[in-house]
């Protein structure tokens, strides 16, 4: 599928994750976490960068992986992107959401 | 005499030492192997002891039965390895030098991670199946449980058989069919993920499968206690699961002998070339199965088609040829569903599981991504095959190293 940000063509999955990191740039991760009825802070971004991060090193994200970070504790994790953190944090970076093998 | 010195005789470093010994033998190579215990345990069979389909005797037989006698296989404690110097050192004291090293120690459970886990209800009504004395537990406890909640439940990915805790809510669910009592059961798979199933194709297939068997999701659940008292899970965000019975997988982590040894990351698997399988820290380490960080599923069948490449590799290594970095992050696993069927997937680093036949294009006879008999028949008869070919480093036919993608409904 295929969406207009800021007057650029991304490609998203069906539930709206990209499916390319390179396309991803800061405006398309502000758009992305407006229609998550958030607006990035700088410590919004941190976090998103620590886990773009991650994903080009292939390593399995998790909460607990985050909370051990140093980054973000998780209680400040789920202040930042409430209800299901990771799965919104990992959608506004533009990387995929945590998966398993089916 | 060089030495190439392999650590752990689990699934992976036995089908390594049956690999190499014949090649190694002709180049003038001494082979060691090394694990602490005496017994080989196969552990697909964790997920049927809980349910009386396996006895203890189908699923733990001694190492050195499937060592060659040629090879030196040592059953001791290791203290460290030193990497710089090339050395494993033993726990008695004994050092030993290598030239190549396979680090073969798998993966296991730490409970201890998470907060309560551990605590008073452990094996009262908080199990885990991922251990021979977890899954013997279980069964114990299963044989004479009355009903009431049971929470199937992951802590965090990765973890080994990352399907195997689906398996066990599915068999629960025909467990307790059989012996008439499903009423009496409530069954809940609570997952850190988005779903009991996170890939398009494998949601579209299956997802009916958890409804049929009434089998209720949590999802998005990243635990921070268990609650012995109250017995119910804790999430950081505050949701509260209650339990009767909770079967836990908890955090999986690397042999802690690789933390001691400095060689791993925060979770104790080896940086490792996700292509090649050499270590990325020192190339004379090899690392093979579970222990390393390659974003592979870790399970046998990835372990048993990597042997196949870094066997290869090895030789390469030795004659001082560049390495093949060929692996795809092949697996190949059936999943039970319950009442005498099962799935089989197929799928590598870049293509998730589909539909369509195996091994042959066109004419199966087994079926992917979709419930059969014939791959159920094919989960039972692995068994057999395990014993008596994987670990041997028998090339099973008509199913390569790397993925087909003839056959395969993309």
């Amino acid at each position: 599928m295929e969406k207009i940000i800021c007057g650029t063509t991304i490609e998203v999955n069906e539930e709206g994750y990209l499916t390319n990191f390179s396309q991803w740039c800061t405006e398309i991760g502000d758009e992305l976490a407006k229609e998550a009825n958030i607006d990035l802070s700088p410590r919004h971004r941190e976090v998103i960068t620590y886990l773009q991060g991650e994903h080009k090193k292939e390593v399995p994200l998790s909460i607990r992986k985050v909370g051990k970070s140093g980054v973000v504790d998780i209680k400040e994790f789920y202040s930042l992107f409430p209800l299901a953190p990771l799965k919104t944090a990992t959608k506004i970076a533009g990387i995929p959401k945590p998966a398993s093998c089916i | 005499m060089k030495r190439l010195v392999i650590l752990g005789a689990g699934t992976a470093g036995t089908m390594m030492t049956n690999h190499l010994h014949k090649e190694l033998d002709k180049m003038g190579w001494k082979l060691t192997i090394i694990d602490e215990r005496e017994e080989h345990y196969y552990q697909p069979g964790y997920l049927f002891l809980p349910f009386d389909i396996y006895e203890p005797e189908d699923i733990v037989k001694p190492i050195k039965k499937f060592i060659p006698r040629e090879v030196r296989l040592l059953t001791d404690k290791i203290e460290k390895i030193d990497a710089e110097k090339s050395l494993v050192k033993m726990r008695n004291g004994d050092q030993l030098h290598y030239d190549v090293l396979i680090i073969a120690t798998g993966a296991k459970i730490a409970p201890e991670e998470v907060e309560g886990m551990k605590g008073s209800e452990w094996q009262q009504s908080v199990f885990d199946f991922y251990t021979f004395e977890g899954a013997l537990a279980l069964r114990n406890k299963l044989r004479e449980w009355e009903g009431g909640k049971l929470v199937v439940h992951i802590t965090e990915m990765p973890i080994k058989c990352p399907v195997a805790p689906l398996e066990f809510a599915f068999l629960a669910d025909s467990y307790f069919k059989h012996k008439n009592m499903r009423d009496r059961v409530e069954i809940t798979y609570v997952t850190p993920l988005s779903g009991a199933f996170t890939k398009p194709k494998a949601t579209a297939a299956l997802d009916h499968l958890l409804e049929e068997k009434n089998i209720a999701i949590e999802s998005d659940f990243a635990i921070a206690e268990v609650d012995n008292e109250n017995r119910k899970i804790i999430d950081y965000g505050g949701r509260e699961i209650p339990f009767d019975l909770l079967v836990t997988v908890p955090t999986n982590k690397g042999d802690d002998l690789i933390a001691r040894s400095g060689l791993g990351d925060d979770l104790n698997y080896v940086p490792t070339h996700k292509g090649s399988l050499q270590s990325l820290q020192h190339p004379n380490i090899f690392v093979i199965g579970d222990a390393s960080n390659i974003p592979a599923s870790k399970a046998g069948s990835v372990a048993h088609f990597e042997a196949e490449i870094l066997s290869e590799n090895i030789l390469r290594y030795i004659k001082g040829e560049p390495l093949k970095e060929e692996f795809d992050g092949h697996a190949n696993c059936f999943v039970e569903t319950g009442n005498g069927k099962a799935l089989l997937i197929d799928f590598n680093y870049t293509h998730e599981p589909v539909e369509g036949e195996f091994p042959f294009p066109g004419v199966g006879p087994l079926r992917l991504l979709k419930e059969s008999r014939m791959n159920h028949m094919g989960k039972l008869a692995f068994k057999w095959i395990y014993w008596n070919m994987l670990l041997k480093g028998t090339h099973i036919p008509f199913v390569s190293a790397t993925m087909q993608e003839a056959g395969k409904h993309f």
